[in-house]
């Protein structure tokens, strides 16, 4: 079975779990922007976590199955329509063939998910169905969807679960305001006393700039300590020689704007990073509209582990809430 | 005769959020320093401990991707250290690699299309082009002789990323010898797919088309990243470059760039390469007399 793609939205892409293994020559892991929303999609239709779904960006596609599907839509908070009519999210919604899915407006955040049972079923390249667009590489044809593609799903492998609706609970909140854990390092001893406390105490703005390599915030800017550039790094103090850049760290360019790198991030570049976003906060990140105030604040690394291990814990929660009360 | 290597100071540990570990072996730019960033790569690759998921050797710094729920990052850097001690007492001078050639179209049509659009508020010098300005910055004579000492000496991979398949190129000369330009004051939202450019003391090649702020010199002939791996030379892999490889640039004409143009349409294109052993110390103590050896092992094939 398959979807007929009549208006593919800003930009949908074929997202899974991600690539890991190639960053090394500059291949990005990609995968959903917000792995929390995309798995328990998966969960609601009886896939697995590492199968692979539609992400959708702001605004989302209208497409049409050429037979009986299962579906739930999770992420961000949207208006579900199914032949003109609204659905719940979070929720397992039963397809018949012919029917359109389309969507309203986003009413917050950045991405939503179409997870279909069955899981998208384009080729695997390198380990993965994640699309990275800037290699052409994954997904459809190594690009975001067009009008007139036809998306395939595959066969379903799992049993679908006693519980239709995704508790409330489970579901992340979608907020104007953010707090997000960094664990501060890499070259941070290149900032001044004052460029440290404008980072930590200020508060930031994400800028329209923003995007799955990244997202750039406005704010009080930062200062970075004179010295004599070393050689080959380039002539501005926030220059280093090239380096590889971690997933989530933060680098501030000229000391103006931090840009937070995500999952199709660039894997390496001639700018100091400053800290980085623990991993259990890298989907709220990825849930940040333009204009969502931000404050950054630091944990240790201990912490950021115990806060991984939490965000599992919830995430195994969750897939326990939708098997049948004892 | 070879004089003995600079010293390298123990390199910095710290730490990217709960899944990197990050290595500076120098703040500086070096053949030493990326030698030694390349064998610490290579033997926390051979150790293949559990939960190390990517191992990425860059100009002067190694960056360790791990998962921490199964290798403690306490475990990890003991790992890494443990080697770099070894390193110090037993020195590795060699690595088998390869010396590639690679055909540059300099001072092409593309790229100067493209810096056309870019100057104002983008270049240090708008009213000039890339060459002439770095030319000017390296007191050259002329955009003539910067392309000749573009290409005279061999370049060594030192870094493979920012995208899929780009390929940080240092050549291998001394350090006053080093050509260095700045990158644009802004980055350009577009680079020509194959722009050969330069920052700092770095030269690059774009694997694809989109964001950049090196200054372009021209374009190689061929593809450096190929993932349909129509061609044989991405039989293998998607990517054509490894860190460690030795390229020789080789200037070509627009007849001969349409030519290697032609060989790659129809899926003949080879890139001329053969391994060589490369010698650190020797690289290290007289590097002309060196490149030419290097660069003899070209001409057998």
């Amino acid at each position: 079975m398959a979807f007929d793609i009549k208006n593919p939205g800003l930009a949908t892409t074929v997202q899974d779990q991600g690539r890991v293994g190639y960053y090394n020559v500059g291949i990005p892991q990609s995968g959903s922007m917000d792995q929390y929303s995309a798995e328990l999609g998966n969960a609601l239709v009886g896939n697995g976590p590492g199968d692979a779904v539609l992400e959708c960006t702001y605004l989302g596609p209208v497409l049409v199955t050429d037979a009986d599907a299962i579906i739930a839509i999770t992420g961000a908070p949207v208006e579900v329509k199914v032949n003109g009519e609204a659905k719940p999210q979070w929720s397992r919604l039963h397809l018949r063939a012919g029917d359109e899915l389309s969507f309203g407006v986003i009413q917050g955040g950045t991405r939503y998910y179409i997870a279909v049972r069955g899981g998208i079923d384009v080729p695997v390249v390198l380990g993965s169905r994640s699309t990275y667009t800037l290699g052409g590489i994954g997904g459809l044809s190594g690009r975001k969807l067009e009008a007139g593609d036809v998306v395939p799903v595959g066969v379903p492998t799992g049993d679908l679960p006693a519980v239709q609706v995704m508790p409330e609970h489970f579901r992340p909140q979608y907020a104007k305001e953010q707090t997000v854990r960094i664990v501060l390092g890499l070259y941070d001893h290149r900032l001044t006393d004052t460029g440290k406390e404008n980072l930590l105490n200020g508060e930031w703005k994400v800028t329209p700039v923003a995007d799955r390599m990244g997202l750039r915030y406005s704010g009080p800017g930062v200062e970075w300590k004179e010295r004599e550039q070393p050689f080959g790094a380039g002539s501005d103090p926030s220059n280093i020689v090239d380096a590889g850049y971690a997933v989530g760290s933060i680098q501030i360019p000229g000391g103006t704007q931090p840009i937070i790198l995500h999952r199709d991030a660039v894997s390496g570049g001639g700018y100091a990073m400053v800290a980085t976003v623990i991993s259990a906060d890298m989907d709220l990140v990825a849930r940040a509209a333009p204009g969502t105030a931000t404050r950054f604040i630091a944990v240790s690394q201990d912490e950021a582990i115990v806060a991984r291990k939490e965000r599992a814990e919830l995430m195994s929660k969750a897939w326990s809430a939708l098997e049948a009360e004892a | 005769m070879t004089t003995p290597r600079p010293v390298l100071k123990e390199a910095r540990y710290t730490w990217g959020g709960d899944e990197f570990l990050f290595v500076e072996v120098d703040e500086s730019m070096s053949l030493a320093a990326n030698f030694k960033v390349m064998s610490i790569a290579r033997k926390l690759s051979d150790a293949a401990l559990t939960g190390v998921v990517d191992i990425c050797p860059a100009n002067a710094s190694l960056l360790v991707r791990f998962n921490p729920d199964v290798l403690p990052p306490s475990s990890l850097e003991s790992a890494v250290r443990t080697i770099e001690l070894e390193l110090q007492n037993h020195d590795e001078q060699s690595l088998e690699t390869r010396i590639i050639e690679v055909p540059v179209w300099y001072d092409d049509p593309f790229t100067a299309e493209v810096a056309q659009r870019f100057r104002e508020g983008f270049h240090q010098e708008p009213d000039g082009t890339d060459l002439d300005y770095a030319a000017r910055v390296n007191g050259l004579q002329d955009a003539a002789e910067f392309i000749r000492r573009h290409h005279e000496q061999p370049w060594l991979v030192s870094m493979v990323g920012f995208v899929a398949g780009l390929p940080f190129l240092f050549q291998l000369v001394e350090r006053d010898k080093q050509l260095q330009v700045p990158k644009y004051l802004s980055p350009r939202t577009d680079t020509p797919k194959l722009t050969v450019g330069h920052g700092g003391c770095f030269a690059a090649i774009y694997s694809v088309r989109g964001a950049g702020g090196y200054q372009m010199f021209g374009v190689a002939a061929a593809p450096i990243y190929d993932p349909a791996q129509s061609l044989a030379d991405f039989k293998d892999f998607m990517v054509f470059f490894r860190p460690g490889d030795i390229v020789k640039f080789t200037p070509v004409t627009e007849d001969e760039y349409n030519a290697i143009q032609a060989q790659v349409e129809d899926g003949t294109y080879r890139y001329r390469q053969v391994p060589v052993t490369f010698d650190v110390s020797k690289a290290l103590s007289d590097p002309q007399a060196y490149n030419r050896e290097l660069m003899e092992a070209l001409n057998g094939i």
